[in-house]
Formats: structure tokens, C-alpha cells, sequence
């Protein structure tokens, strides 16, 4: 494996995925630092949720590698990604139904980030509080509201330790107020280092805690870089607003 | 964390006392034989058995959502291998407890590509199995196809010493079996499994090793089934293929979890007990006996599809051998509702199948 530009902690090259003749993600190429927040928006379908998963090894690649910690991760299953630190939330909540909020948590503290018992505890409890949701705690995932399932989303992938942590549109469907509380969630996460990728159609939120913005569509990146600048980009202007020829 | 950090119980004032009551009844049961006749001995040797084939199903399918309609293979196996290697001259009690590992050992082969399928496939896969494994074992010149064989060498112990040994074994085999299971379900490994039995594709991205964890537990059923098929034969003493390769066994083990409760661990055992009571009472009405375990079967699913054990849980949420995890918060950090203990009634609702 090649040495990463310094202070990189993963890089994706030459991404492509193709499900059967639909190329969901075109000749992708994106790194990051230890400690960066990068968010990454585009119209739907342009392939984002998708990239993420070719990151956190939900699936291979078609083609490409994807190098985490300066090791090639691209052959790596969900499972070991996670133990390394790349851990992600899904876009559609995926809670374990049948388990009650705290026993969602422990199952990544002690197995993701791999702690003791004690520790485990510790580690799952503060993170259902840092996310709002030790309340519930007892409660059975399944009979969690919505908003309770993206907090413990969060709160199950923030108690794997990562050391990036791959967000899909967590903040859809909140109100302002809630909104503000995931902000301060997510300005906590930076404080303890943890670097984040974002993906988030609510770019205002977005904006708040993202250093640098990426901007995808049709499977490719089309700008990259100051947020303002990325927003103020031709390019993007027009996916958004699917006018003109590109 | 501050003084006011919440408590995690694993317990309660009921599962303790529950505790020392198991403890209380495996006493009796070892002494029971003093006090009960030779018929009621073999009825209580096959309760046992039954509690272990319910006990195991119910960790595969209630536990770790691995559900197999041919579980029947390592039933058949362990009575198989038994039989085989008490033929070569191993000791007959001793050759039950080697066929079992041997058992657990195949498993592990069959496991690669099993676990492969999922849901249906897994299911009727393993029947197929079992199929398969029963025409290997009729293939053996020494089973003499579906005429069968016996474990003969068991022949030169006096009938009674035969009959305690094996309801001690059988007893030692069940005590064994529920109390590394029960470790096992309740330890970080019982997270993890259950875990992966709600939603596989998350339990991997938090770290979960999904193969590997639903590997251990399809080898440890098949392990425990492995030893109740081998004392079933010790206690008939006759190996007929047919009889033990039955998906019988594997309905009688689905009657038992479903009507006891599925993915608790209490519902086995009452379901297992439920499931003797009929057999005992009404086993000897032939085809009634069969009509009425279906008609139990179906009034259940449509009344209680909790079975037995969930809706008691969730109604009174009794908790006496639970593998969970509940929070205490402590006072300061209230909940929501304003209470410091959450309140249970929440918390009881049936593991999902």
C-alpha cells in the first residue's frame, strides 16, 4: 500500500459501482483528513448513499479501492471496517426490533469497539445520552418513534467508537429546534476528533458543521471544496435545479 | 461518569429466587428416582430430552432467527454415531456423549453452506439434509437399512442400573446444555445474536461477526440435539433410520417453542413440559393424539402467538431467567415519565421471532 498524503485517513479511488448495467457511481475519487468534516450533498440518485456503502464495505466496489488508516480496506467486510473505526448510520434506521434501546448500543460498545463489559456499559450509556435517547433506554426499538430511531441510529454507531463516522441524512424530517440539537450532537463528536462524512439534503444544518462540501450527481463528483464556493458552483446550481445541458 | 450514572441490572428479586428455585428442582429431580417407578422414570428420562430438543430449536430459530425444519439430521446422527461406536467397542454411556461431539463436528462442514441461505431456503435446506444424511445411514451394512439395530452392548447392565444411568445422564446432559446456553444468551455473544436475528446487515456494521456467532450457535444446537438423540436410543435401545431421522422430532420441537413461547428462554422449558403432559395423558389415543397436538398447535398461533411464557411476560412482565439488560436510572436523571426505575410494562414485549 502507498503511503496517504499526510494526516489522511481514508481515501477512495477510482470508485465504480454498477448494478448490473445501471452505473451508480462513476469513476469516484475522494480523500479526507483525520478530523475533517466533509458533507456531501446531490440531488437523489446521484449515487451518494451508495458511495457511502462502498465505503463502510456494505458492498465491494466494481471497481477502485478504498483505503482506511492508511491500510487498502477494499476486500474488508462491514464488520472488520467497523472494528478499524469506519462505522456508519443508514438512511432508513436500521434498529434491532426485538431489543430494547440500551441492548441496541451494547452490542456495538462491546462488539464494534470491542470493550469490556464494564466498559461497554459506560461506553453505551453515554452514548444514548449524548443522543438524547437514555430515557427510552428500556424501551423496545420497535416501538420507537422515528425521531427516537435516528437518535439511536447515532447513538449505536457512536458507541463502536469510530474514528469516522459515515452519516446518511440523519437530520431529514427534523424541526428547527430538533434540528439545533443534532447540530450540537455532531459539533460534540468534532470535539472528541471523530471525523465525518455527511450526507444531508437540509444543507443549512449541513453548513453548520461541515468544513468542506462535496457536491455529487449522476455518480460523480462535480465540485468539491469551500462550502460556499461549492454552493455558489454553476454545476451544482444546475443538478439542483436540473436545467441545461451539462 | 457522575455520582448519579445509571445501574445496569441484569436481574430481578424474581430471577434470583428463580435461580435458587432451578437449583432446588435439579436437586429433586436427582432424587426423584428413589420415589418413582421404572415407567415414570423413562416418562421423566424423555421430558428431559424434550427439554433439551425445545431448548435448542428455540435458541436457533427464537434467539438467533435461524430456523430449520430438518433438525431432525443431528437427532438421527447422534443416535447414528452412538450406535456405530459402541459397536467398535467403545463403552455404550460413553459412546452417547463421543457421538454427540462427533455430531457437533459435522455440523460445523454443514454450517459453510447452510448458512449460507436465508430464511426459506435455510429452513427446507436443512430438511433436505437430513433427507440426505438418513439414505447415508441406511447405505451402512450394520444398520441393515430400515431394519435397524440396536445398542446392544448395553445388554450387560441389569435393566435397573440402566434405567437410572440413563435418567442421570439425561438429567446431567439437560442441566448442562440450559446452563451453557443460558451463559452464552446472556453474555455479549446473547447480544450479538440476537442482534443479528433483527437485522443481520446492521448487526455487521456495528461490528458483529455474523457468520462466525450464528455458526457457534448452529453448532451448539446441533450438538445438544446430537446428545438427545443419542440418549433417546440409549433409553429405547432400538435404532430404526426412519424413527430418528422423522422431521417428527423437529415438529414436536416447533409445537414446543411456539406453544411455550418463542425466543424465551422460559417458554421452552414450560412448552416442553406442556408437550409431555399431552403426550403422557394422551398419547395413547392414536390418531386423536395427533389431531389434538395440531388443534393445540393452531389455537395457540391464532389466540396466544406469544405462546405461553410471552404473554405471561408481557402481561404481568415476569422476568424469571432473562437474558436482558434493563437501566436504572438513577435519581437526577429521571426519565421522561419522572420515574427512576422505567416502568416494566414497556419492556416486555415478545422477542420478535
Amino acid at each position: 500500500m502507498n503511503a496517504m498524503p499526510n494526516g489522511a485517513i481514508l481515501s477512495a479511488t477510482g470508485i465504480h459501482k454498477r448494478f448490473g448495467a445501471l452505473v451508480v457511481l462513476d469513476d469516484i475519487d475522494f480523500a479526507m483528513g483525520a478530523e475533517e468534516a466533509v458533507g456531501i450533498v446531490g440531488p437523489n440518485g446521484a449515487g451518494k448513499t451508495t458511495l457511502l456503502s462502498v465505503l463502510s464495505g456494505a458492498y465491494p466496489p466494481s471497481a477502485g479501492t478504498v483505503a482506511f488508516k492508511g491500510g487498502d480496506v477494499t476486500a474488508l467486510p462491514a464488520t472488520q471496517r467497523c472494528r478499524l473505526g469506519l462505522v456508519r448510520t443508514h438512511q432508513v434506521p436500521k434498529p434491532f426490533g426485538g431489543m430494547t434501546a440500551f441492548e441496541n448500543v451494547f452490542v456495538a460498545a462491546s462488539h464494534g469497539a470491542g470493550l469490556s463489559r464494564d466498559e461497554a456499559y459506560e461506553e453505551a450509556l453515554g452514548s444514548l445520552k449524548l443522543c438524547g435517547v437514555l430515557g427510552v433506554a428500556n424501551r423496545r426499538a420497535e416501538t420507537l418513534g422515528l425521531l427516537d430511531r435516528k437518535r439511536l441510529e447515532l447513538a449505536r454507531a457512536l458507541a463502536a467508537k469510530p474514528t469516522l463516522l459515515l452519516l446518511d441524512e440523519i437530520g431529514g424530517g427534523l424541526t428547527d429546534g430538533e434540528a439545533g440539537e443534532l447540530v450540537e450532537t455532531i459539533r460534540e463528536l468534532r470535539r472528541r476528533r471523530i471525523a465525518i462524512v455527511w450526507i444531508e439534503h437540509i444543507v443549512h444544518i449541513l453548513l453548520q458543521v461541515a468544513e468542506r462540501l462535496i457536491c455529487m450527481d449522476a455518480g460523480k463528483i462535480i465540485a468539491d471544496g469551500e462550502p460556499q464556493a461549492v454552493m455558489a458552483d454553476p454545476q451544482v446550481i444546475s443538478a439542483y435545479l436540473g436545467g441545461g445541458p451539462k | 461518569m457522575s455520582t448519579a450514572s445509571p445501574v445496569i441490572e441484569r436481574g430481578t428479586a424474581a430471577s434470583r429466587i428463580a435461580g435458587l428455585g432451578v437449583a432446588a428442582i435439579i436437586v429433586l429431580l436427582a432424587v426423584a428416582p428413589q420415589f418413582l417407578s421404572a415407567g415414570a422414570v423413562d416418562r421423566m428420562t424423555a421430558l428431559f430430552i424434550y427439554v433439551i430438543l425445545a431448548a435448542m430449536w428455540n435458541a436457533l430459530a427464537g434467539y438467533g432467527g435461524l430456523v430449520s425444519v430438518g433438525q431432525q439430521v443431528f437427532f438421527g446422527l447422534g443416535a447414528y454415531f452412538a450406535i456405530r461406536l459402541a459397536n467398535a467397542g467403545l463403552n455404550p454411556f460413553v459412546s452417547l456423549f463421543v457421538a454427540a461431539v462427533i455430531v457437533g463436528a459435522v455440523s460445523w462442514p454443514i454450517s459453510l453452506f447452510m448458512l449460507r441461505l436465508k430464511n426459506g431456503e435455510f429452513a427446507i435446506g436443512m430438511w433436505v439434509i437430513a433427507a440426505l444424511a438418513h439414505l447415508l445411514v441406511n447405505l451402512d451394512r450394520l444398520i441393515q437399512g430400515e431394519t435397524g439395530t440396536s445398542l446392544i452392548s448395553l445388554n450387560v447392565y441389569d435393566a435397573s442400573t440402566r434405567r437410572l444411568t440413563i435418567y442421570w445422564l439425561a438429567l446431567a446432559s439437560m442441566t448442562a446444555l440450559l446452563a451453557v446456553l443460558f451463559g452464552l444468551l446472556r453474555g455479549s455473544t446473547g447480544a450479538a445474536i440476537r442482534a443479528i436475528r433483527d437485522n443481520e446487515d446492521a448487526a455487521a456494521s456495528v461490528g458483529v461477526r455474523v457468520t462466525g456467532t450464528k455458526r457457534l450457535l448452529f453448532v451448539l444446537a446441533a450438538f445438544g440435539i446430537g446428545i438427545a438423540g443419542a440418549l433417546w436410543l440409549a433409553s429405547a435401545t432400538t435404532f430404526q433410520p426412519k424413527t430418528y431421522f422423522s422431521v417428527q422430532w423437529t415438529a414436536y420441537m416447533i409445537f414446543m417453542v411456539l406453544v411455550g413461547g418463542i425466543g424465551t428462554f422460559e417458554g421452552a422449558i414450560l412448552g416442553a413440559l406442556l408437550f409431555f403432559l399431552i403426550e403422557t395423558w394422551f398419547g395413547g389415543t392414536g390418531v386423536w393424539y395427533l389431531i389434538g397436538l395440531g388443534a393445540t398447535a393452531l389455537a395457540f398461533s391464532l389466540l396466544l402467538p406469544r405462546g405461553l411464557w410471552g404473554t405471561v411476560e408481557e402481561r404481568f412482565g415476569w422476568r424469571l431467567l432473562s437474558v436482558g439488560y434493563r437501566v436504572r436510572l438513577a435519581s437526577g436523571t429521571a426519565g421522561p415519565t419522572g420515574e427512576t426505575a422505567l416502568p416494566a410494562s414497556i419492556t416486555t414485549h415478545r422477542e420478535k421471532a
